[in-house]
């Protein structure tokens, strides 16, 4: 697809953006028409905790797409699905602290002290508010190259939050398994790109006499 | 619980709403087709799924006065791995079980070891409706009314000899039905086994039954155990083998998470799962979105009538 006219990529963010909301809005559907199962309460944990993944990952995804066919207007689409990730992590904070704990403070705090999966699942919620905090264009400018450096921590927030996946089920792990294979391309081709680039800089002149 | 006096009516024998609203339903099908006042005696509960076997129960002492947990949600949350690791599964792919014929083989340290026919088993003692707790170690509960009978009349006509100290629960495995089992998720077949003495016990039921009718297959028909001071897992289900030992069985949970899933795993608020509380508990279809979650009692509210099972012992660390 080449670059769409400013109008067409309008559409395209519209349409993305209705698309990204369908999991909320059955979930909120299902919450009050009582479809959600024996266990409503943990389908929601369950089913917004699987969308942020999802959401971080469709995120990673976006540059080595881009690179790969040359769309560089899908850089713009982005920040949205980034921002959706965010949206569906606070439900599933949320549900933690509402569903989980009734609000109880100390109980949340024990919680994310002692347990492992609990600890990893609550520090990549809060490395992502920075991160939400500064999507907007004027925080983009003001922080410059340091933005750039800052929205580097969402390889970390994907690792924590596959590592909060894995930690968490009982015995079946593939979909954690599938998550983290994703992940691990997602950053792999970065890595790939990377160390393929990295000795232009290192070595501006190449003459290929190695003494 | 309380011991009860025979002249009380069975909470699982009040007709709730839903179920007489779906009683009216089914009548006027059942005239529709001719078939009522002959197929359906007038003052029967009606069975909750019209195509299940009725299997009705005396009532006991041993039984919970305590709300029900629909049955709609007792038959379509279910772990029963053989089938799959979502909850929803078992519902979906049990159905391709084949139950008849069934037989449940008696072995090890018995005077009579013998291959039931599970009609047999039907018979051999007077079926009871028990409504008991149900805690599963993911944190969630459901109270149940099941039928059949202690599994101690079992354990006597077999009679264990001196050298029988545990009994193991083998469910059934066909690859061809339990899709479940292509995954290596536990060591096949699933295997759960009690102390001897916690098997006597009254309240250690052998079940064919919940609501007044045949187990559905993803509850674990047609032959079941239902422990209720333990966690869910601990009760077997679909039992195709009873094993006596002299030594502790290995047990599924445990071989696959020793530190996360003891031999004993009886219910305790006091000793946490590694990854999770166990001092509180979801009651499925009851605690919603505005209350919290429930406190979980020791022995899932059992303590009286097994505490004195586990005397001397440190339950910290035989969890």
């Amino acid at each position: 697809m080449p670059q769409p006219k400013p109008s067409q990529l309008t559409a395209i963010k519209a349409v993305l953006f209705a698309t990204c909301l369908v999991p909320f809005s059955r979930l909120l559907y299902g919450a009050f028409a009582n479809t959600l199962g024996a266990n409503p309460i943990e389908t929601i944990s369950r089913s917004t905790g699987w969308w942020t993944l999802a959401f971080l990952m469709a995120t990673l995804m976006v540059t080595p797409l881009r690179r790969i066919t040359g769309m560089g207007w899908l850089l713009r689409l982005r920040r949205m699905l980034g921002l959706y990730a965010f949206f569906y992590a606070c439900w599933h904070f949320t549900a933690f602290i509402w569903f989980d704990h009734w609000f109880d403070v100390m109980e949340i705090g024990k919680d994310v002290v002692k347990r492992p999966f609990v600890t990893v699942g609550f520090s990549a919620f809060v490395l992502l508010l920075p991160l939400a905090a500064t999507s907007t264009d004027a925080m983009l400018r003001r922080l410059g190259r340091n933005w750039q450096r800052l929205h580097r921590l969402v390889y970390a927030i994907a690792t924590l939050g596959v590592l909060h996946y894995w930690w968490l089920v009982k015995r079946d792990i593939t979909e954690p398994l599938i998550f983290a294979a994703v992940l691990a391309l997602l950053l792999g081709v970065r890595l790939a790109w990377r160390l393929r680039e990295a000795p232009v800089n290192i070595q501006p002149s190449s003459t290929g006499s190695r003494s | 619980m309380r011991i009860r006096t025979p002249t009380e009516i069975l909470p699982s024998e009040i007709t709730r709403r839903e179920c007489y609203e779906g009683r009216r339903v089914f009548l006027r099908r059942a005239a529709a087709l001719g078939l009522a006042g002959s197929a359906f005696p007038a003052g029967e509960l009606l069975a909750q799924n019209p195509a299940a076997a009725r299997l009705a129960g005396a009532r006991s002492g041993y039984s919970a006065i305590e709300k029900l947990t629909p049955y709609k949600d007792v038959t379509s949350y279910n772990n029963f791995y053989e089938f799959g690791t979502d909850k929803s599964q078992p519902a979906q792919f049990a159905h391709k079980m084949a139950t008849r014929p069934w037989t449940v083989a008696v072995e090890g340290e018995v005077r009579r070891k013998k291959v039931f026919d599970i009609d047999e088993l039907l018979k051999l003692a007077p079926m009871e409706e028990r409504i008991y707790r149900m805690r599963c170690v993911e944190g969630w509960s459901m109270v149940i009314p099941w039928v059949g009978y202690p599994i101690a009349e079992l354990i006597r006509r077999v009679e264990p000899t001196g050298r029988a100290k545990y009994i193991a629960f083998v469910t059934h495995t066909d690859p061809a039905s339990m899709v479940g089992l292509r995954l290596p998720v536990l060591d096949w077949p699933y295997v759960e086994a009690l102390r001897l003495d916690e098997a006597m016990h009254p309240l250690a039921l052998l079940g064919f039954g919940l609501y007044g009718e045949v187990l559905p297959n993803q509850n674990g028909a047609p032959v079941r155990m239902v422990v209720p001071w333990k966690y869910g897992f601990k009760s077997g289900k679909s039992i195709v083998k009873i094993l006596f030992t002299e030594h502790q069985p290995a047990t599924s949970w445990n071989v696959a998470a020793a530190h996360e899933y003891g031999f004993y795993s009886n219910v305790n608020p006091a000793v946490d799962h590694p990854r999770w509380s166990q001092a509180s508990e979801r009651r499925i279809g009851e605690d919603g979105f505005f209350q919290p979650k429930r406190k979980t009692l020791p022995f899932n509210g059992y303590a009286e009538q097994v505490a004195g099972l586990y005397a001397g012992m440190d339950l910290k660390k035989n969890f």
